[in-house]
């Protein structure tokens, strides 16, 4: 009788004798899951995404959990939509009935600032690739420079599992500091002649055929030139088209709210149980923070600098600022470049066209996606 | 094909592609609102746009 209580007791004290043998990794993981909850609590960055990705952190780190075991829950979510790439692939069906395309609609040439804030992407693969990571890990890290959260997610999964909780929480977590990463980049790039350059009003020009036809010419063109990125861009213009389309407003409806905020929260707290100590703490995961951090600032880099070719090309016409909101962290790159031309000129408005110019960029990001997956196909890399 | 020139294949192939691919897209828009443009009463009662999330 006595043995059978020991026993008893010992199964109720393995957690605890657990983490004080080897479960340091796992002490620093839920200091880590607290601090995302306190970031996306108190700091309000990202709190949809980091509230979950904490709190399943902070419950796959509790020693003997079993949650990412088969059969528990947190690997039941993994299989269930991130896995088989289902996940992103919904919250994309959101963000599309979520986008206004009018602004890149009204001035199509708006759409190349959407190509030049991808040139990051490209240049941190090659700095991946340096750091000595194999060519898939390279490309899913790289793809944290698209500035969008579940592209970055979508690759990783498929192409390197084993980095996608620091590639996603990086995402995620860079996307909100892009009000911080973004304006010392934009001023020191560009002349104080350049940042009070005004692009006056955008005159509405667009008709509902044409706002109809965007997302099935998008869907066919992207698709026909990258086609292991039909997924990403299929999924975001269909929401797109019936947002547009007006008459399933009860789908359209769904879709940014209902389906996006279940598959946010299974998506988070799936993500968060990928980050278990001794798989997360690693100097790889260190690395690949490092090279979310330079993608997103090449990426800027890049655009101001397209932004700066278009301006001498049109003599003068377009503000270079607007180059910084074509990655694809909508509407937050916007908001930054409103903010930056007023902070020069209180009279500036650039909203609408760095809206345009980050709409293009989330357009870019998924086709900048779409290649990288179709070259690696066409190299029989997958 | 070593790393190096898996890399630049990426990165020329990729920023051309996706240069290429949005210049075409833009083309094609460009030519979407030609093809339709926006009529006087459409103009009237065109929904006032509001930037989503």
């Amino acid at each position: 009788m006595l043995e059978s209580i020991l026993a008893g007791l010992s199964g109720l004290a393995a957690g605890i004798e657990f983490l004080f043998s080897s479960g340091l990794p796992n002490v620093i993981m839920l200091l880590v899951g607290g601090g995302l909850l306190y970031l996306g609590v108190k700091k309000q960055v990202e709190p949809l995404l980091l509230v979950p990705i904490g709190f399943g952190c902070a419950l796959v780190n509790i020693p003997l959990s079993e949650l990412m075991d088969d059969g528990g829950m947190l690997r039941t979510l993994y299989e269930a939509g991130i896995a088989n790439e289902l996940f992103p692939l919904l919250i994309f069906v959101g963000i599309g009935a979520m986008t206004d395309f009018g602004p890149l609609l009204e001035n199509p040439k708006i759409l190349l600032f959407g190509a030049a804030g991808q040139v990051g992407i490209f240049l941190t693969l090659l700095l991946a690739l340096a750091l000595g990571f194999p060519e898939l890990e390279a490309v899913a890290i790289a793809v944290i420079g698209a500035c969008d959260g579940p592209t970055a997610i979508y690759v990783a999964s498929q192409y390197a599992p084993q980095l996608l909780g620091p590639i996603s929480v990086a995402a995620y977590s860079y996307m909100a500091l892009v009000p911080i990463i973004q304006p010392p980049i934009m001023k020191a790039l560009t002349t104080e002649k350049e940042r009070v350059v005004r692009m006056g009003t955008i005159k509405k020009s667009v008709s509902r055929q044409t706002r109809l036809l965007f997302p099935i010419v998008v869907t066919l063109v992207t698709g026909l030139i990258a086609p292991k990125g039909l997924p990403l861009m299929g999924t975001i213009m269909l929401g797109n088209f019936m947002r547009e389309s007006g008459v399933v407003a009860r789908l359209t409806h769904a879709s940014e709210n209902e389906i996006a905020n279940i598959v946010t929260l299974f998506l988070g707290l799936a993500i968060g149980g990928t980050m278990e100590g001794h798989a997360f703490l690693k100097p790889a995961t260190l690395a690949i923070f490092g090279l979310g951090f330079v993608a997103i600032a090449l990426d800027t880099v890049a655009g101001v600098g397209f932004g700066k070719l278009m301006c001498w090309l049109s003599g003068g016409k377009i503000n270079p600022l607007i180059g910084a909101a074509g990655i694809s962290a909508y509407p937050i790159a916007a908001r930054v470049v409103q903010q930056q031309g007023q902070r020069y000129d209180k009279r500036n408005y650039l909203l609408m066209h760095a809206a345009g110019a980050n709409t293009g960029g989330q357009v870019g990001s998924v086709v900048a996606a779409a290649i990288m997956l179709s070259v690696l196909k066409g190299m029989g890399m997958i | 094909m070593d790393k190096w020139s898996f890399g630049l294949t990426m990165m020329i192939v990729g920023v051309g592609g996706t240069f290429l691919t949005l210049g075409v897209l833009s083309v094609v828009m460009g030519l979407l609102k030609k093809a339709f443009p926006l009529r006087g009463e459409e103009a009237g009662s065109e929904k006032k746009s509001t930037p989503a999330n």
